[in-house]
């Protein structure tokens, strides 16, 4: 069933791949809504069964490579399928929006289709050299999306992106081999690994294998100081590529944390459970203040995500800290730190579908040259107002769930560190607001940047834009106001989590 | 002990198709000697079905001067079918050519040589082995008998030779102290010989062997062949001579070198070296063949990671055989392409391959990114078992210092992929040029294997697995 969802997409990729690039676009538009929608629907099945069942359910074994301990190993818990379902949710939305694409639609369908193959193999694999194939896949099909179809500087960009994030993967490597030989007998599968958990407190050499995890995940995370391929990235690449940019591929990097460094290496987190909370904090602080400064929106959105991530962060630390008491704290402090990359991944990937709205009109991304735009698109106005407030944190919408639990159970156990990084709410909640008043209110200039073919003035959110956005902001409304039916299943996770790590 | 001729049959089929292809080929019209290429790729055939219907491993033979064992059986199917893949890219460049025959001996004979270098446990054998695998290719480099062909066979044809001698006379040192060219008894009387005069010996002969994998300070001809010669001999003499090479090192370094002798520092650093020498002369390349060129020094970087810990892991043989399969079959796909599209010199000329040359564009996708080590292509799982090998062998800094070079190998590998998939510079430019559909399929049947080689590892993986005979 899994390996179902999985391979959906790229059987459908393999299915349109033959046809050749003169046929309507729309036979690619259409055939991705309806594979991503099929997806969807397969994994609210998954969700519906998993409900029912506890632990690892869906769970699928087969040898693939035994004489390098590599298996073909797969299931969903409590932590990947908030994931899973977030991912198959973006990749629907995104194919919405792009439906009614026409410039070089095959090779971009292609790529999303194979894309969300990998994304969702990420967060259902269970061993670590699968992880690890999904992972450098991504990092090559996003390659593509970037250097193919962005804008301005996309070459270089894409270039940094895929250098970066390809010196975090092998570091990730390298860290998966040294776990890989401490394991007797040798294995890669993550649950055998997490059972006998071999370099647990290892000394030197267990330090060594997590730091070269942690690097690698922090890359792809990213946390300050390794963000630097991040600002670039968003900012040349289509805006349905920053969606899974940000919405999924950031949140490998987290995932990683609940996944494989937390429970593999126990001890060794609760040893340097401080340094994690200090590049939280640090990222916090540091993501809301950057992006303050910035004059373009996707710029703007993509600092706030190092903000954002950075209470993950801060979250994951905090929870190996205080071992062995404030058991309920720390389970609170995981189950925010995985509801805020659901809520990340839906409320920034509207924000930047809205980036993509105004560069569609306008052909720019930088605020200044944007006013007013409340009067001409009103219905623009209104979901980038609605998706602000719920971006800061506003109570009502997932944002404020997450961050409430990140900080209520970091407050326990990292006293210090939850008080600094409270402000950063405080000044994200003001930079988001500035953005808004900026771009929706005020005077409409007489001269608009690049008016759009056949109209004068700046028109409003098309309908399949509206259709991507809404329900996205839908979901986030729905955890905001009814979280349990997400938080259930978190919580059973991040209790058994807690539980492993002591 | 001792089966004889029937050990050594895949060698001998080889042996006798390029003699009898000789001889044929005399009787031929210069126009149509294609029986001798058929006669050849029957030969390469045959002796793979050899290897297949080969007596249980490992065994020694002929006195224990040549070792039928899993390095020898994974040897022989990877130079046989890379001898198969390069007799398909070089279709289109000698069909017809009046010197076919000669093409054809001398790629059998090239072939024989590295099967002698890489079963050799004697001494005598081993330097007969580098002559066999040597000459044949030093005429091939200069096959095309233009100026830039004949330079680089001469520069080829120098080098060798010097380090023929050099090897030889190491040779000679070691069967002095150690009063056998048998690798057994050498391995039992050079713990007790002058440490020195072993010292000296061993690096003797070690140039020879490291000329043959074109590591480095032994890589000056590499660059010049690869661009001067014609573009299948380039892809022969990148990929098969290595096999050879680093299969007689390594059986040196695991069972005849006196242990604490420094070796695997000794290999570490000419590991990096190659690496990151190959890498940093690779970035700045105008051409793809140069390109290629350094990326194969710095490939044998990587394959060295597995000769340092040769003995102090048991990861590193299974390691160095799949990565040796890995690399041959996918270099040979890039080169492939190179074959199709010969007037394509730098990556800009292949600006629009993916819209005209679909196909081609994903062998060179596939090529180029499994030679970068991107899953699941079988040179990631190869990287994989080496860095293994040297995580455990307690060279965990070397795998570090791969994994550096693993990346900046990537600025030049996508140099090339990029304008793949830009589109061309004008409407009516139809990207580039290619000749025939054989260098085609030699491609498709190369990327196919890497990938297929990567993801069903699981089958044959347990087959590397078994002792490598000193």
């Amino acid at each position: 069933m899994l390996s179902l969802v999985v391979f959906l997409p790229l059987a459908v990729a393999a299915a349109l791949a033959p046809l050749p690039s003169t046929v309507s676009p729309r036979v690619f538009t259409v055939g991705w809504v309806c594979a991503a929608a099929v997806d969807a629907l397969l994994v609210l099945v998954v969700w519906l069964v998993h409900a029912a069942g506890t632990g690892i359910t869906f769970e699928q074994r087969v040898p693939w490579i035994p004489g390098a301990g590599v298996g073909y190993h797969v299931g969903v818990d409590g932590l990947s399928l908030p994931l899973v379902g977030l991912t198959s949710a973006l990749f629907l939305a995104c194919a919405v929006h792009s439906v009614h694409r026409t410039r070089g639609v095959k090779g971009f369908v292609l790529l999303f289709l194979f894309l969300q193959t990998c994304c969702l193999g990420l967060f259902t694999a269970l061993d670590l050299i699968l992880f690890f194939v999904y992972f450098d896949l991504s990092i090559v099909g996003m390659y593509f999306v970037i250097a193919g179809w962005g804008s301005g500087n996309a070459g270089p960009s894409a270039l940094k992106f895929f250098l970066y994030t390809f010196l975090g993967s092998l570091a990730l490597l390298l860290g998966f081999l040294g776990l890989y030989l401490a394991a007797e007998p040798h294995t890669f599968d993550i649950v055998e690994l997490a059972r006998a958990a071999p370099l647990s407190g290892q000394g030197v050499f267990g330090a060594l294998v997590l730091g070269a995890i942690g690097v690698g995940l922090l890359i792809k995370t990213p946390v300050f100081p390794f963000h630097t391929w991040m600002p670039p990235a968003h900012t040349d690449a289509p805006a349905v590529g920053s969606v899974i940019l940000a919405g999924v591929l950031l949140k490998m990097g987290t995932y990683g944390f609940v996944r494989i460094a937390m429970p593999l290496l126990p001890r060794t987190w609760n040893e340097y459970a401080w340094l994690v909370v200090l590049l939280g904090v640090v990222s916090v602080l540091y993501g809301a203040l950057v992006a303050f400064a910035q004059e373009d929106f996707k710029r703007m959105v993509a600092y706030t995500s190092v903000n954002h991530m950075g209470y993950v962060i801060l979250a994951l630390g905090s929870a190996g800290l205080a071992v062995g008491s404030a058991e309920q704290a720390r389970v609170l402090a995981v189950t925010g730190a995985v509801t805020q990359m659901v809520s990340h991944g839906l409320l920034t990937g509207v924000l930047f579908l809205l980036a993509g709205a105004l560069y569609a009109r306008g052909g720019t991304h930088a605020m200044g040259q944007y006013s007013g735009l409340a009067g001409p698109a009103p219905v623009f106005a209104g979901v980038t107002a609605v998706t602000v407030f719920a971006s800061f944190g506003i109570p009502g919408f997932s944002g404020f769930v997450a961050e409430f639990q990140i900080l209520a159970g970091a407050l326990a156990t990292a006293t210090l560190a939850a008080a600094l990084a409270l402000p950063g709410i405080l000044v994200t909640a003001a930079l988001l607001l500035r953005a808004l008043h900026r771009i929706c209110l005020g005077e409409r200039p007489s001269i608009p940047p690049r008016p759009t073919e056949g109209s004068h003035d700046f028109t409003d959110l098309r309908a399949n834009e509206l259709t991507a956005m809404l329900p996205l902001l839908g979901a986030a409304l729905l955890i905001g106001t009814l979280p349990r039916w997400l938080l259930a299943p978190i919580e059973a996770g991040a209790v058994h989590l807690v539980g492993a790590i002591g | 002990m001792e089966s004889g001729f029937t050990a050594l049959l895949p060698e001998t089929i080889l042996a006798t198709g390029a003699v009898l292809g000789l001889l044929l080929g005399s009787w031929l019209p210069l126009r149509h000697q294609w029986p001798v290429r058929l006669m050849a790729v029957l030969a390469c055939l045959l002796g793979l079905a050899a290897v297949f219907a080969a007596p249980p491993l490992p065994h020694p033979v002929f006195g224990g001067s040549y070792a039928v064992d899993v390095a020898t059986q994974t040897g022989r199917v990877v130079v046989l079918g890379g001898t198969l893949l390069v007799i398909l890219l070089s279709a289109e460049s000698v069909r017809s050519h009046p010197r076919e025959t000669e093409f054809h001996v001398l790629v059998q004979l090239g072939a024989l040589g590295t099967l002698v270098l890489l079963g050799a446990t004697d001494l005598s054998l081993l330097v007969a082995g580098y002559l066999l695998a040597s000459v044949p290719l030093y005429a091939l480099a200069g096959f095309r008998g233009d100026a830039v062909g004949t330079e680089a066979a001469l520069k080829y044809y120098l080098l060798g030779a010097l380090f023929g001698v050099v090897m030889i006379a190491g040779a000679t040192l070691l069967y002095g102290v150690g009063r056998s060219t048998g690798y057994a008894v050498l391995a039992r009387t050079l713990p007790t010989a002058p440490p020195s005069v072993v010292a000296i010996a061993a690096v003797a002969l070690l140039a020879g062997l490291l000329f043959k994998a074109g590591a480095v300070p032994t890589q000056f001809w590499i660059p010049d062949v690869t661009r001067g010669a014609d573009a299948a001999v380039a892809a022969l003499v990148t990929t098969l001579p290595k096999i050879g090479g680093l299969v007689a090192l390594f059986r040196l370094v695991e069972g005849v070198f006196p242990a604490g002798g420094g070796w695997p520092v000794l290999f570490a650093l000419l590991a990096t070296a190659a690496m990151t020498l190959g890498n940093l002369a690779a970035l700045n390349q105008p051409t793809v063949r140069g390109l290629l060129a350094y990326s194969t020094i710095s490939q044998v970087g990587y394959l060295l990671l597995a000769v340092t810990v040769a003995g102090e892991s048991e990861f590193a043989g299974p390691a160095l055989l799949y990565y040796l399969l890995a690399y041959a079959v996918t270099n040979l796909g890039a080169f492939a392409v190179v074959c199709r599209f010969p007037y394509a010199e730098t990556p800009r000329d292949y600006r629009g391959m993916a819209r005209w040359r679909p196909g081609a564009a994903v062998v060179l996708l596939v090529c180029l990114l499994g030679l970068v080590g991107t899953p699941p292509t079988a040179v990631f799982l190869g990287k994989l078992r080496v860095f293994v090998a040297a995580v455990d062998g307690g060279y965990g800094w070397l795998a570090a210092v791969a994994v550096v070079n693993t990346v900046i190998s990537l600025f030049y590998y996508l140099r090339w992929l990029v304008p793949v998939f830009l589109p061309a510079v004008s409407a009516r430019d139809g990207g580039p040029v290619p000749t025939g559909g054989r260098a085609a399929l030699g491609g498709g049947i190369a990327a196919s294997v890497s990938l297929l080689a990567g993801i069903g590892a699981g089958l044959f993986l347990p087959l590397l697995d078994g002792p490598v005979l000193p």
